[in-house]
């Protein structure tokens, strides 16, 4: 196999990344960045997908593995789809988030994948879940994830507020995102954004140079 | 679940029986003193394009076993379905393999379900496939095709990581056929001049990589069919033979000769129509 699959510490391509998830009032923005690297030194996508939609109102995003957390969401899309139909109605987030959570922790040895689920239900609006590496479930008001997550917790704990409006939020979140990539070698690519509430699903893409600039000169 | 697949996919969630009875594998050939045998693999120089009409795939002819060349004129653009095809990079018998079983399972379905097979499920299978085997399947993939919902290209990784995008390189001459693509690449770009991108992104591949070279061929997939072709272009270090190397029957003197005629009887002779109207 290519050397470059055997160098590094994480089986295959991963995604060195960036990811966050940001509740507001009356719905949750979930964000990444665009970059898969290998061995900390190539960039394979500079536009990989890591919002994976697992349901209506319910999206995910990865970190890690790609192989893993692909065939992680996968499992957990169908699954998820399944017990909604089961119920006959739309998934609680906490069901989405607990489905990948036993996936992550019954397979802990071989997996190398985490997660941050966001959405929105019926029964208790916006939410935020971890999924961290070993399989433990937090549920938070907002949570950043990934290599590039180090050199933001200031910045995420200075500037969050409850209770924000959307506008406000997704200048938190565009601003966290900014300020990752521009610190994290492997985070890099576009920010993707998504904002979920009870009316739908909003997806926006901020192009590399159209991201906020600080002391970039 | 799917409409039929030859390979049995297991029940649900993972199974990782395969790492267990590979790590025990490793430790009987290590005990009894003998190495696990090296693979051969294609060091390879394979690359694709999305066009407006299609998809243009493109790889070099050179197989490799160590530093000698084992084939001048290997196949790498694999047969999948009438309107995809594969490139493969890493062990060659895995690539092979991997695209065979994909082929059949794909016509098998095309079979049972009256539809043509989409790029996004011979992905999806691949995927699986490759995920299961925990990156002992050491298979670079490029799947480019042609379906009802247009021109896709996917890559897939050796672990099972799966890429949507719009142009690629694989294989061990991939950054010199990137650096082409990446400069040259257009959106919706015309037919010939996708061919003539990727003809140059493998030619970049077959100059500064070691272990791709020879020809380079490519294989063009639109609505209308697919134009695979082999050589797109020939090697410029063609070599001459400097002698015959056929030997005249009587070179060799034959000092005995015994001929031992079979005995067969016919027992029973049917014959059986076949309708071919």
């Amino acid at each position: 196999m290519e050397k470059r699959f055997m160098d590094s510490q994480i089986k295959g391509v991963s995604t060195g990344t960036t990811i966050l998830a940001v509740t507001f009032n009356g719905g949750v923005i979930i964000g990444s960045d665009s970059r898969a690297s290998i061995g900390g030194y190539y960039v394979s996508s500079k536009t990989i997908n890591k919002l994976i939609q697992v349901h209506d109102r319910i999206f995910c995003c990865i970190a890690g593995s790609l192989a893993d957390a692909q065939a992680v969401t996968k499992a957990a899309k169908f699954q998820i789809s399944f017990h909604s139909i089961q119920m006959e109605s739309p998934p609680l987030v906490k069901a989405a988030a607990s489905v990948l959570k036993e996936l992550c922790y019954n397979n802990k040895e071989e997996l190398q994948a985490g997660f941050i689920t966001a959405g929105w239900d019926r029964k208790k609006g916006p939410q935020v879940y971890t999924v961290a590496l070993g399989g433990m479930l937090l549920s938070q008001p907002f949570t950043i994830g990934g290599s590039g997550s180090t050199y933001i917790y200031g910045y995420a704990d200075a500037k969050y507020k409850p209770d924000m409006s959307k506008e406000e939020c997704l200048q938190f979140a565009t601003n966290a995102l900014a300020l990752a990539m521009g610190r994290d070698n492997v985070s890099g690519g576009v920010a993707h954004l998504v904002v979920i509430t009870e009316e739908g699903v909003e997806h926006i893409v901020i192009p590399g140079d159209k991201l906020p600039k600080f002391h970039d000169e | 679940m799917a409409l039929s697949n030859v390979v049995e996919t297991p029940a649900s969630g993972f199974n990782f029986e395969n790492v267990s009875r590979n790590v025990a594998l490793e430790g009987l050939l290590e005990g009894g003193h003998t190495k696990a045998p090296k693979p051969m693999k294609t060091g390879t120089t394979i690359a694709g394009v999305v066009c407006k009409d299609g998809v243009v795939l493109g790889a070099d002819t050179r197989a490799t076993s160590g530093e000698v060349v084992a084939d001048k004129m290997c196949a790498k653009i694999h047969y999948i379905s009438p309107n995809m095809y594969c490139c493969g990079a890493g062990t060659a018998a895995d690539t092979e393999k991997t695209t065979d079983l994909l082929s059949s399972n794909l016509t098998i379905f095309s079979m049972n379900s009256g539809r043509n097979p989409r790029v996004v499920m011979a992905v999806n299978i691949l995927q699986d496939m490759l995920f299961r085997y925990r990156g002992q399947i050491g298979a670079s993939l490029i799947l480019g095709g042609v379906d009802c919902t247009g021109n896709h290209l996917y890559t897939v990784g050796p672990y099972g990581s799966i890429d949507n995008v719009p142009y690629l390189a694989m294989g061990s001459g991939d950054l010199a056929a990137l650096g082409i693509l990446e400069d040259r690449f257009k959106p919706n770009m015309e037919l010939e001049e996708a061919k003539q991108l990727v003809r140059d992104a493998i030619h970049s591949g077959i100059m500064s990589d070691l272990g791709s070279g020879n020809n380079i061929d490519i294989c063009v997939i639109t609505k209308q069919g697919v134009d695979y072709i082999r050589p797109y272009q020939e090697s410029e270090y063609k070599d001459k033979r400097q002698r015959r190397y056929k030997y005249r029957p009587g070179t060799t003197s034959i000092l005995t000769e015994k001929i031992v005629p079979l005995e067969l009887e016919v027992v029973q002779e049917t014959v059986q129509r076949m309708d071919t109207a």
